[in-house]
């Protein structure tokens, strides 16, 4: 996805890092090596990111600057694409499986801006630190998601979870990610990874009150990435 | 970060959460917060006491009896605009430095199978 873009642009002094959010290894590294990627391809079973960077969704971006300053914290970060799959004509489709037909629907509602990121990108890495785009450490501070109580333990129990799923104790996994939708909601990572698990179309399972298709429902398919604030720094 | 004993080595912590252990305190950027005198000496670090300093949650499983200490609870998702160190292995299983990038722009940017 992220190929050649990153081919254009590295020569003027960007490198790309794609991190896959996986708990299953192997699932990400097919996917991997069907596309032969020249840049870091990384995988991060432990969502690792959300809790340094302040990851919600994939696909985030972060961008960082030759000293290693963050200038623009988390967003989303879309690449454009010669062709965009048409959600809605997949899920009229009569082929389409029923408990999938509602997420394509709801998918073909989602807002992305990939124009918007793109261009935001390429003025950055010509420009650099003149680019309107490049944010100052408190800006950026202050534009990171938030961190109180709640997210610090949703990051906590969603490690811990996965520490457990990982060492041979599956079934303690579920109670301390039930505890992560609950305390951080708008976290799209943690629920999607547990729902995944539960069942590959993310659907309601058992294990969890909630699935995509109920949770995009209730904050609106239109709101699911918050839009990219392409606005300079607030004035103090 | 997991924990099976409540005793932190402190470099294990600055690597896994990014607060190093200075004399004036545990530092991430310019963020230094102080700690009790008792904790700067000695060689491991209490993992309560890091708790409540930092505002890390600590949370127990007691049937696989392990604890994880979160990150810190600081009001935004970024304590400093300083990267954080990340190692993560790439998809053939080599571990992968952040900060071997130093001196290029990076875009991360996240995605997944799911």
């Amino acid at each position: 996805m992220w190929q050649a873009l990153r081919n254009e642009l590295h020569p003027h002094g960007l490198e790309i890092v794609t991190i896959a959010l996986d708990v299953d290894t192997e699932a990400a590294r097919q996917w991997i090596e069907q596309t032969k990627p020249n840049h870091p391809s990384l995988i991060d079973r432990a969502h690792r990111v959300d809790e340094l960077f302040g990851v919600i969704n994939v696909p985030n971006g972060v961008w960082i600057d030759e000293e290693g300053m963050i200038v623009r914290p988390v967003e989303q970060a879309w690449p454009e694409r010669d062709s965009a799959p048409d959600w809605q004509k997949m899920a009229d489709s009569p082929d389409i499986p029923e408990q999938l037909r509602e997420t394509l629907q709801l998918a073909s509602h989602i807002v992305i801006q990939p124009k918007e990121y793109t261009s935001a990108l390429r003025d950055w890495v010509v420009k650099g630190k003149a680019s309107r785009y490049a944010l100052p450490p408190q800006e950026v501070i202050r534009r990171s998601g938030p961190r109180g109580q709640a997210q610090a333990q949703a990051a906590a129990y969603f490690e811990l979870g996965q520490f457990l799923w990982e060492t041979g104790k599956r079934h303690l996994a579920p109670r301390h990610w039930r505890e992560v939708h609950r305390l951080q909601p708008d976290n799209w990572t943690y629920k999607r990874q547990a729902w995944s698990l539960a069942d590959p179309f993310q659907g309601q399972s058992e294990l969890y009150d909630s699935c995509w298709v109920k949770d995009v429902k209730k904050i609106g398919a239109e709101n699911y990435y918050p839009p990219l604030n392409l606005s300079p720094p607030s004035a103090k | 970060m997991i924990l099976k004993t409540l005793d932190i080595d402190p470099k294990d912590f600055e690597s896994r959460t990014g607060w190093a252990i200075k004399p004036e305190g545990a530092c991430k950027g310019e963020v230094c917060v102080p700690l009790p005198a008792g904790a700067i000496s000695g060689a491991r670090l209490d993992a309560h006491m890091l708790s409540e300093r930092l505002g890390m949650p600590l949370i127990h499983d007691a049937d696989a009896k392990v604890w994880c200490l979160g990150p810190e609870a600081m009001g935004r998702a970024l304590t400093t605009a300083h990267a954080p160190e990340l190692v993560l292995p790439d998809y053939q299983g080599k571990q992968f430095h952040l900060s071997s990038l130093r001196g290029q722009k990076v875009l991360i940017v996240t995605w997944s199978s799911w």
